[in-house]
């Protein structure tokens, strides 16, 4: 039934965004690397991804939705959305630019000044420069507001020097920027006080120590700060507004952005097929049609949410339920995969790999009991959880 | 841009809605399970007036034309307020213009013609007649009916998902009203997480189950997806309705068990899951 994703279901495409999306298929196909690449949290596979998003950005898909004068194409949402699913039909490889792209960019655009946005984002869109994301502390997780890493003001150098220890900051191993919240003011508690600020991963008094994932390579690192300076060009927005500036782009971690069904859609044509492969076994006739139904109401899903956005409606608390929802699809569709391969499906392949990461989904960008909680209180509108202390 | 609905759409919507409000259709639900028709046959009556049988019937034959879309959205609302009598049947299966109320039976979807005791058995012989489940419905057997159009089944199978997401979200509204004023060991029930935790999953499943009935009536997707995901959904609600109230959930008193067993009703009728998800395992095999 994969040919009927050929046809967009509920938004009427103009001449323009077909032959956006046109273009975008060709291209996608003369250049999507034969051979997957190798993982982009080892050394080798995080240039082979660099090299990749070059490769993008030469023919300016890195960042369609961007404006021209960085790099995109000023896409509309909905042509952005239609990349997307091309990217991901054509089997091309995951983004090491992401947390830049993704979930710094917007916030640049929205707080950053002129010259931050000239000499920050070019850089990201050709992959020269990988931003890494420094929110989570070791004692701050869910509760990301308790965070206890420090910026004391330097007047005589005109910024902020760091203290403290971020962790699990996904590709610093091997990035070169970070971004992150901190608390600048000492008497502050909670969301207030804090500034976001951006630094080199190879500052003075930085130290970056990978950590293996649950696959052994390094995917994240946890940093530690010891006096590190950075100057006043480097702070994202107002002092003390670092949760205002933060908050604005948890959205599009949580909904559209960072998971297009493009993945989900691609995954389940491969259960598909593997099922297929098997014989189409009848035990494992539910688990796949389950999977496919999955990726269908997400995809259906999806273009509600860009009609929505199109018609001047926003995501709003709906990007907690999206989250919950591909999450849980993802490790559903993997799982099936591995157990329909039956003892076979021990062996490392692309399978074990995405199960791996699929795993990983219900924790990062906010746990899936965190974003059920927000469901059930902005959405539902139950009362609140009581708060500890200081809450 | 198809997918958002129309101005008309939510006019509609909201006009049945407010008729069934005013007619009461839980007491006329009651009523008719009772026995006395004549509450449920006069809101049969003023839906019709609206349309509702005639929608999707095309205008050369003296009905209003309507798309697959506003089905759903009048069947939406009829699941919502819990309206009786063979809708399915008279506005999906056999669309007509002069709303009489009209039911058939499609084996094996469908086996027994729902409500043959007050309405018109559009074909075959009616036999015994069985207690369902939902005691506002009433199933007869029927023997020899005719062959009916795919397409039509199709519509019926379609209108069947759109009123199970109505009883849906009318079991988790009414379900959440509740917890929010329920309260034990000093609080509400609903700021416990266990709970809240119950009814995101519930929004969550009716969130996803929305955008394929939408898009079975849109043809993007087969309606057998929609029956799938409409009828899960819904039976979740259901499940979480009923364990979140406790004891009084479990009464005949409160209306909830009215819904509650609607949607087992209809999980059932118009074709399992079993059966949709083989139908979509086919094309899946095939494709
Ligand atoms: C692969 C991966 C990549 C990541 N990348 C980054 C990154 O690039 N940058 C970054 O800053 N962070 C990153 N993270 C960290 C991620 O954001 C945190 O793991 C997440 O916010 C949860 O925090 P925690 O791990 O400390 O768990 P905790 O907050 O300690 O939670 C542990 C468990 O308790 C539950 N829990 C906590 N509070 C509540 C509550 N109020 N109600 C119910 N249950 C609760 C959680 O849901 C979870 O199940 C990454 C994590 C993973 C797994």
């Amino acid at each position: 039934m994969s040919p009927q994703r050929d046809e967009l279901p509920n938004l009427e495409l103009t001449e323009d965004d077909i032959a956006f999306r046109d273009e975008a298929r060709a291209w996608l196909a003369a250049n999507v690397p034969a051979e997957p690449l190798p993982s982009m949290d080892t050394a080798d596979g995080f240039r082979a991804h660099q090299e990749w998003e070059a490769r993008l950005a030469a023919a300016r898909w890195s960042v369609v939705s961007w404006p021209q004068e960085y790099g995109g194409r000023g896409a509309s949402m909905v042509q952005w959305v239609l990349f997307e699913e091309e990217y991901y039909r054509a089997g091309a490889p995951g983004r090491v630019s992401q947390n830049g792209i993704f979930l710094l960019s917007p916030t640049i655009y929205e707080f950053g000044t002129k010259e931050q946005q000239d000499r920050w984002l070019p850089s990201m869109a050709t992959g020269e420069v990988i931003w890494a994301q420094a929110w989570s502390e070791p004692e701050s997780g869910s509760d990301l507001a308790s965070l206890r890493s420090t910026a004391t003001r330097d007047d005589s150098r005109g910024g902020w020097v760091l203290n403290g220890q971020k962790t699990w900051s996904s590709r610093a191993s091997y990035a070169h920027r970070g971004f992150g919240l901190f608390r600048s003011d000492p008497d502050s508690t909670r969301h207030h006080g804090l500034t976001y600020l951006t630094f080199p991963l190879d500052a003075d008094g930085l130290l970056v120590r990978p950590i293996a994932q649950l696959d052994g390579e390094a995917g994240f690192a946890e940093l530690f700060f010891d006096d590190v300076f950075v100057p006043d060009a480097d702070v994202l927005g107002e002092p003390g507004q670092g949760w205002a500036v933060a908050m604005s782009t948890t959205g599009s971690e949580r909904g559209l952005s960072l998971r297009s069904p493009g993945r989900f859609c691609a995954a389940a044509d491969r259960l598909t097929a593997l099922w297929r492969s098997h014989g189409a076994p009848t035990a494992f006739r539910d688990r796949v049609v389950d999977a496919w139904l999955g990726a269908e109401a997400y995809r259906l899903y999806t273009w509600g949410t860009v009609t929505g956005l199109v018609t001047g409606r926003s995501i709003g608390f709906a990007s907690s339920a999206n989250k919950v929802f591909w999450s849980e699809l993802d490790v559903a569709l993997h799982e099936t995969a591995l157990d329909l391969q039956g003892p076979e499906g021990e062996r490392f392949s692309p399978w074990t790999d995405g199960y791996l990461f699929s795993l990983s989904g219900p924790i990062y960008a906010g746990t899936n009991e965190i974003q059920r909680n927000i469901v059930a209180e902005r959405i539902l509108g139950l009362p609140r959880e009581p708060r500890g202390a200081g809450a | 841009m198809r997918f958002e609905l129309t101005d008309e759409q939510r006019g509609f919507a909201a006009s049945l809605t407010d008729l069934m409000r005013s007619a009461d259709a839980v007491g006329a639900a009651r009523a008719w399970a009772a026995g006395d028709k004549d509450p449920g046959t006069r809101l049969w009556s003023r839906l019709a007036e609206q349309g509702v049988t005639a929608l999707v019937l095309p205008e050369d034959q003296g009905g209003l034309g309507g798309t697959l879309v506003d089905l759903v959205v009048a069947f939406e609302v009829l699941g919502h307020g819990l309206a009786v009598g063979p809708w399915i049947e008279s506005a999906a299966l056999l669309p007509h213009a002069d709303g009489a109320m009209i039911t058939a039976a499609v084996p094996p979807l469908a086996p027994y013609a729902v409500d043959a005791d007050v309405a018109t058995l559009a074909s075959g012989t009616a036999g015994q007649t069985l207690a369902s489940i939902d005691t506002t419905r009433t199933l007869v057997a029927v023997a020899g009916p005719d062959e009916i159009p795919a397409d039509a089944v199709d519509r019926a199978v379609l209108a069947a998902s759109a009123e199970l997401l109505g009883a849906g979200e009318r079991l988790l509204s009414d379900t959440v009203a509740y917890v929010k004023q329920r309260r034990q060991f000093g609080r509400e029930i609903g700021s416990y997480q266990a709970v809240k935790h119950q009814l995101a999953d519930v929004r969550i499943a009716l969130d996803f189950a929305r955008p394929l009935v939408l898009g079975a009536a849109l043809g993007d997707v087969p309606v057998s997806a929609a029956k799938v995901m409409a009828g899960d959904a819904a039976r979740r609600s259901a499940r979480t309705a009923l364990q979140l109230h406790g004891a009084i959930g479990y009464t005949r008193e409160l209306d909830l068990g009215l819904w509650i067993n609607r949607v087992r009703a209809l999980v059932g009728a118009w074709g399992s899951a079993d059966h949709h998800r083989g139908v979509l395992a086919e094309l899946l095999r095939e494709a």
